[in-house]
């Protein structure tokens, strides 16, 4: 099972689980971020620490040490 | 739309008995709800790019086509209803209408057709709750330009409530929305289609049965699936840690006791509902989104630029720093324009007047105090522009990722940021705006700190100290990077408190970031005009109320009690020497002399008299305190004065030394008499290292009596707010201290 952060920029996936506490969880899944949804990176900012994501047509931000937090399938 | 103006609520008239209608705005962040609420009603409204900018609530009387009237009310921008801190709570009591709250009679759901799917999760919660919906479908255009246009009708069929599409920036579908809100308002049941999504038959029907008894009766009336949806908002929303304060014991216990259970069989609820209502969406989607082509957007080529690690960064620092110098070099001639006005108005009134006390009251406490502060409404009104189209563009959002390393570096999230940049503009409002912090703990600290920020009152006092410094104006280079290095300064002061206080008073783990990034818009210029248009008057009523009371009130202390002594002082003098300068014989070299003396003789006797005064003694009671810091008892005058608020130490400088100024002569500027003050030993008061000390004294003093109260009223603690105010001058007196005395050892003056 790959992690968000194995995806490169530029590629998609599907998020099979989340990870993290109960508001992070439910937070993500209310934003649209449920397993099954697709995700695409569009880029890591590694300096910065932050990953950022098209779901559901919008786009969101997240570190990157919570994001290895969710998994993901290759589409 | 002249004729749907209408800024003020109607009074309730006594041959009216029934109930005023009321429709709420409700929708996600960024959907261009406060573009349709000042669309539709023609009224002052900011909008903003990162959620939590409207924060007090909106209200204005809507105008509708078949002539009866509804008071439109906004509400914060939000995801979701289910609600962990207390401005999530804010949003489902001013949506759903809970007490104290009234409940709106229609909810106009504004959605953003270009994110429709995440828009919509919003309007099933709205639905469930059995609240009358006209769903206004915003940004067509670039939904249709994203390649996915979605068909009104189709949605409306699917939702069952009437859907509008319209496009607020263009104002295009206002009328259509007013009309369907008439009919709705006429017929609510029409736009109460009860629930789309509905749980299956199972364990969380149960769930939801055991908690509805538990749902207070004032919250859910008599409706019964509104009453369901609040069970069901309470399942998801209450935990042991959430932050909220105004739900009943025995619903919490409720709510606790099937989590338990449900948690006991395996069962993750939260996601059995948020799956459910996006299972509903994504499978209706196809009905009523067109096309699915993805095409690459200006955001993406934007953001591929602003958002790399290697230009991010230093991009945004540039951006500040050209931002707070062109503060000062763009608005120099309106500022020149300004003060010359008021002098000339001031030297005017005063010839007009017969000559006295009352003359010198006018020029020097009303003209004079209201002019030194009206002055920096360029300046004011430049960075309010600035931060309103960072906002409105959609940047803010990129600067909480890009701060995000930093912040958390100090144990806060990019998030708090973006409060914090406000602080710029106010620190009241930015307070306010540390509400939509998921943790109470993120929240103090932020608060604690944010006082730091440069806000816009210290920029008179800057814009003086600096202009002091550099009395003649000969170098506006170094004069701006002075004030951007105060800027830079006040930020830096802020992360550093936060780093400190979050290492020992506010220890805390961190939360995890998520925030969206919205597409880059250009800043909907009317409504930024609008807003500005209401900082000046804000800003004028500033003036003519507190500014001149408090320049007023200076004026007096500064002349009373009066001595017969000291006002005759070098009368024989000056009687002898008028009488001399009236011969038209007079030789040229003699003529100055004398009017040097007559200078001198003249500002002795002021020096004399505010010495005596009320406000002199005051000065003086705190010199030995302020002493250290290179200030006299005049300025001590000034600093007792800004504690009420710190822009009133210019008004006041403006009456400490207005008085005296020979009326024959053209009054010199502020800044120039400020930097020919001197000590009774001839020193000069304000060189450049007096100047700079009380630059950092007021980058850091706690000196706002509007910040305090706020903090008060946010925190719900005195010794919050004691402890701020001592703090922060603690570390002001120290920092000056530190700057005057370390320089006059290194031999600067």
């Amino acid at each position: 099972m790959l992690s968000l952060l194995d995806l490169e920029a530029g590629t998609e996936g599907k998020l099979t689980a989340l990870g993290g506490d109960r508001g992070f969880q439910r937070r993500l899944m209310e934003m649209g971020l449920l397993p099954g949804t697709r995700v695409r990176v569009i880029r890591r900012n590694r300096i910065g620490g932050v990953i950022e994501l098209e779901v559901r047509c919008c786009r969101v931000a997240l570190r990157e040490c919570d994001a290895s937090a969710l998994r993901v399938a290759r589409s | 739309m002249t004729d749907a103006i209408r800024s003020q609520p109607i009074p309730n008239a006594p041959s009216a008995p029934r109930r005023q209608r009321v429709v709420v705005i409700a929708g996600n962040p960024n959907t261009g709800k406060s573009t349709l609420f000042s669309g539709m009603t023609g009224t002052h409204v900011r909008i903003g790019n990162y959620p939590g900018i409207t924060v007090e609530r909106q209200r204005a009387t809507l105008q509708l086509p078949d002539l009866t009237t509804a008071e439109l009310v906004d509400s914060p921008g939000t995801y979701s209803l289910s609600a962990r801190t207390r401005d999530e709570f804010i949003a489902l009591e001013a949506i759903a209408g809970l007490p104290p709250l009234e409940r709106p009679t229609v909810v106009l759901d504004v959605i953003d057709a270009s994110q429709l799917t995440r828009n919509l999760y919003l309007t099933l919660q709205l639905i469930e709750l059995d609240l009358p919906i006209v769903v206004a479908l915003n940004m067509t255009d670039q939904a249709e330009a994203n390649g996915r246009p979605v068909d009104a009708a189709k949605l409306e069929i699917a939702l069952g409530v009437p859907v509008v599409p319209i496009c607020a920036r263009k104002n295009q579908g206002i009328d259509a929305v007013k009309s369907r809100l008439a009919a709705v308002l006429h017929d609510p049941a029409r736009a109460r289609p009860g629930w789309r999504w509905t749980p299956k038959d199972g364990p969380l029907l149960d769930d939801i049965a055991a908690i509805e008894p538990h749902v207070p009766e004032a919250w859910a009336g008599d409706s019964a699936p509104r009453r369901r949806a609040l069970a069901l908002w309470a399942l998801l929303s209450l935990d042991d840690d959430d932050e909220l304060k105004d739900v009943p014991q025995a619903l919490r216990d409720a709510v606790r006791k099937r989590r338990a259970l449900a948690l006991g069989a395996g069962r993750d609820l939260d996601r059995e509902v948020i799956e459910g209502r996006y299972h509903w969406i994504d499978s209706h989607e196809a009905s009523f989104v067109k096309d699915h082509r993805v095409l690459k957007s200006i955001t993406d080529r934007v953001d591929r630029v602003l958002l790399s690690p290697w230009i991010g960064f230093p991009f945004f620092l540039g951006l500040m720093a050209f931002l707070f110098e062109s503060l000062f070099s763009w608005s120099e001639p309106l500022i020149g324009a300004i003060e010359s006005t008021f002098t000339w108005i001031g030297d005017t009134l005063h010839g007009m007047l017969p000559s006295g006390l009352f003359a010198d009251f006018v020029q020097d406490a009303v003209i004079g105090g209201v002019g030194a502060f009206m002055v920096f409404l360029p300046q004011i009104l430049l960075l309010m522009l600035f931060l309103q189209v960072l906002e409105d563009s959609g940047y803010m959002a990129r600067v909480a990722v890009i701060m995000d390393r930093l912040m958390r570096f100090l144990g806060l999230s990019g998030r708090a940021f973006v409060p914090m940049l406000s602080g710029y503009a106010c620190a009241v409002p930015a307070i306010l705006g540390t509400r939509n912090m998921e943790r109470q703990r993120d929240r103090l600290l932020t608060i604690m700190v944010l006082p730091f920020m440069t806000c816009s009152a210290r920029l008179p006092v800057y814009a003086l100290l600096i202009a002091t410094i550099w009395p003649s104006g000969d170098s506006p280079g170094t004069a701006g990077l002075l004030l951007v290095g105060m800027y830079l300064f006040g930020t830096v002061m802020a992360l550093l408190a936060a780093w400190v206080l979050g290492r020992t008073l506010w220890r805390g783990v961190e939360v995890p970031l998520l925030i969206e990034l919205p597409p880059y818009r250009l800043p909907h210029l009317k409504t930024i005009g609008r807003g500005l248009w209401s900082h000046v008057r804000e800003f004028v009523t500033k003036a003519g109320s507190i500014i001149l009371i408090c320049s007023i009130a200076m004026w007096f202390l500064l002349h009373f009690p009066r001595s017969e002594h000291l006002s005759n002082m070098h009368e024989a003098e000056l009687t002898a020497a008028q009488a001399q300068l009236d011969q038209p014989a007079l030789e040229d070299s003699k003529r100055a002399e004398l009017e040097t003396s007559v200078a001198t003789w003249l500002a002795a006797r002021q020096a004399a008299e505010s010495h005596n005064s009320v406000a002199g003694r005051l000065g003086r009671l705190i010199e030995p305190v302020i002493e250290p810091l290179g200030f006299d008892w005049r300025i001590g005058i000034g600093v007792i004065g800004a504690f009420a608020a710190r822009e009133v130490f210019v008004s006041t400088m403006g009456v400490v030394y207005g008085t005296g100024a020979d009326v024959d002569e053209e009054t010199p500027a502020l800044r120039e008499r400020l930097a020919d003050a001197r000590w009774p030993d001839g020193r000069k008061v304000f060189t450049p290292l007096a100047c700079l000390s009380l630059l950092v004294f007021f980058a850091l003093a706690c000196q706002c009596m509007s910040t305090l109260a706020t903090v008060k009223r946010e925190t719900r603690s005195w010794n919050l707010t004691v402890f701020m105010f001592v703090y922060m001058t603690a570390a002001a007196w120290i920092a000056s201290f530190t700057i005057f005395q370390g320089g006059k050892l290194l031999g600067f003056e």
